[in-house]
């Protein structure tokens, strides 16, 4: 199934997100490009079907209070439904 | 085109003859050829009822065309296809076979106009998709297998039992819009449910797809629970019970898929979210609604087809798909990388990618219609699926830390495949008046609004800087090799400890019960042998003079008597 290992005499190619400085600049990235769609509400007319839609920044901040609530929970959950691996028998 | 075949036999029928055919590329020409076919014979037929058989007094319409059923038996089509060129280096009779009887006979559900057709080919369906489980050839697929059939066909027999009932009822075999409200409806509603996955009858897809083969979790993730939903769609659409019934379920996979492992079962738990989508679309009803509905399960069969074909050819490459064991695998699969980052952004909803144009018919009609509890939930919901399914995914498998896995990328018939499936997520994203036009109800809209795009893209952007930060604090519980209790544990676990209890104790019982009369027999015995027995006074041997004495005397006594 596996393939052959790679050759290890020749040293390997790195590669530009092995940097850890590189994956802090997408992260920054990241940081700016929210910052800018959050600031977006200030330029446009929303449409809207329900009021709570245009509160300021509704969606990115519901999003990321979502995200965090479903991580923060689903850790949680581990306390009780987590398992070891062969709990079934299989 | 001829006039009135069914599109669902050429490929039945067709795939059983598929091993007459010599192995290797002629058998993959042939393969390819009959889905090429049925899909040819499909758009050749005008809407309208065929083929219609008389059986006993009933009139079966084994052929139905309108927008509905067209529009799923077009995607079920390009599904088939893909899974072909997917396994084109496959040489596993078995699953070529069943790779095409599978789908002929889910579309055989999509296309039959009688409940008595559509419980044919929905049995048809059950039984042949389980050799996909099997031909993974392990003792945990076996099982997984066993378990994954008894509920398909446990889903079988309440249609069955639900058609009867309706039969008796109305006279009428015909299958359209039943609505809640009479015994044999209810009945088939569990049957459609169980195979749509609804909460609590949902865990056979979560136990068995992820154990089937590379090939056979892709076959498996497009046809049984888009038929189900399909089926949904004809015959309860605007049933509201289903608004809370797919926002539970839209909701509650997504727990369990930020805490699986096995990347292939996180799939499968976003699957389960992306169905409560669905379900939630069919219960409103409306024909933005249902439009949305059948959209976004178009565009599901072929996103999740792409992602579950990463995930394969992963598995394929690197020997497993668990997350705790993965990271890095961009540097050996650049391609198969890509190809998933393009799933995960279909999945996830981005604009110019699929479920942007799918996902939000539906969330609009929620909105329009006022349903602002479902509203939120599914909000919740899509930015829990960029979560997982979007951002774990890849990340995971292909990023994260570097676990040192060196493998080649995957062989070409699978990239193919994937890039074809990219090509139509992208496609479907671009271009939505194009699936939009082959949509039942012919919707106008426009999902490409300003206030849409900007919205859309605060959420998950936002979303991705919530996982970011998470992540960089240590907060994001890591990847562990384990199991997650789920529903499957009450007849895994729950039932058989039950059930060995319940008969350890009508053992104890049986046995004390034995005992007690085995003690009563032993006392009855001893009291016979202690008067009868050898030393018993009553069964003692007497010398034959004392009784010839006893006998004398009993003659005197006699005598006496006699002559008082």
């Amino acid at each position: 199934m596996t393939a052959p290992p790679a050759p290890t005499d020749r040293p390997e190619r790195k590669y530009w997100l092995d940097d850890p400085r590189n994956v802090d600049k997408i992260f920054y990235g990241l940081v700016l490009i929210c910052a800018g769609l959050f600031l977006a509400d200030f330029f446009y007319h929303k449409h809207i079907n329900f009021a709570f839609e245009d509160w300021f920044g509704f969606f990115a901040w519901y999003g990321f209070v979502c995200c965090v609530a479903l991580v923060l929970l689903a850790k949680q959950m581990r306390k009780l439904v987590m398992r070891d691996e062969d709990y079934y028998g299989d | 085109m001829i006039e009135g075949l069914n599109p669902a036999l050429i490929l039945v029928c067709g795939s059983l003859f598929a091993l007459l055919v010599p192995q290797g590329l002629v058998r993959n020409g042939f393969l390819l050829i009959l889905p090429a076919l049925s899909l040819i014979q499909l758009l050749g037929l005008p809407d309208g009822q065929y083929a219609q058989v008389a059986l006993f007094n009933l009139t079966l319409t084994t052929l139905r065309l309108d927008g509905l059923s067209f529009a799923f038996a077009l995607v079920f089509h390009i599904a088939a296809l893909l899974a072909v060129i997917y396994a084109w280096n496959l040489r596993d009779p078995v699953q070529q076979v069943v790779g095409l009887l599978y789908p002929g006979a889910a579309l055989g559900v999509v296309l039959a106009g009688d409940l008595v057709t559509l419980f044919v080919c929905w049995e048809l369906a059950a039984i042949s998709s389980v050799f996909l489980i099997w031909a993974r050839r392990t003792g945990r697929a076996y099982r997984a297998g066993l378990r994954y059939l008894v509920i398909q066909v446990g889903s079988g027999v309440l249609l069955l039992a639900g058609i009867i009932v309706h039969i008796q009822a109305t006279g009428s075999v015909t299958f359209d819009h039943l609505g809640l409200g009479s015994p044999g409806a209810t009945l088939m509603l569990v049957a459609f449910g169980i195979k749509a996955a609804f909460p609590l009858l949902h865990n056979w897809l979560q136990d068995a797809y992820p154990e089937a083969t590379v090939t056979g979790t892709v076959v498996l993730s497009a046809f049984t629970t888009k038929m189900a939903i399909y089926a949904l769609a004809r015959g309860f659409a605007g049933t509201e019970l289903l608004i809370t019934i797919g926002t539970v379920m839209a909701m509650f996979p997504i727990f369990y898929a930020v805490i699986e492992n096995d990347l292939r079962r996180v799939l499968a738990y976003s699957m389960n979210n992306q169905l409560g989508f669905m379900v939630v679309g069919i219960g409103i009803g409306t024909p933005l609604a249902l439009d949305g509905a059948v959209a976004h399960a178009f565009a599901d069969i072929l996103f999740k087809a792409l992602l579950f074909m990463s995930m394969g050819a992963v598995l394929l490459r690197a020997g497993t798909v668990n997350g705790s064991e993965l990271g890095g695998l961009y540097k050996s699969m650049p391609l198969t990388t890509v190809f998933c980052i393009v799933g995960a952004a279909s999945i996830s909803a981005f604009p110019l990618f699929s479920a942007f144009v799918t996902k939000s018919l539906i969330l609009e009609a929620a909105a329009r219609e006022g349903h602002w509890i479902p509203f939120l939930f599914l909000l919740f919901a899509s930015a829990g699926v960029f979560h997982h399914a979007g951002i774990k995914i890849p990340y995971f498998a292909f990023f994260a830390h570097d676990s040192g896995i060196r493998c080649r990328e995957a062989p070409m018939p699978m990239l193919v495949a994937m890039g074809i499936a990219a090509a139509l997520c992208i496609g479907i994203g671009v271009f939505p008046d194009v699936l939009y036009a082959i949509l039942p109800y012919s919707i106008d809209f426009d999902p490409y609004t300003t206030t849409h795009i900007i919205t859309q893209l605060q959420l998950l952007a936002w979303s991705a800087l919530a996982f970011s930060v998470l992540v960089r604090t240590g907060i994001y519980p890591p990847e562990l090799r384990s199991v997650n209790l789920d529903f499957d544990w009450t007849y895994r676990r729950l039932l058989p400890v039950a059930s060995n209890r319940i008969w350890a104790l009508a053992l104890r019982v049986w046995e004390a019960f034995n005992a007690g009369a085995e003690r009563r027999v032993e006392m009855l015995i001893a009291a016979l042998s202690r008067h009868h027995g050898p030393r018993g006074l009553l069964a003692a041997t007497w010398p034959s003079g004392s009784m010839a004495l006893w006998a004398v005397l009993l003659l005197g006594v006699c005598l006496v008597f006699y002559y008082l």
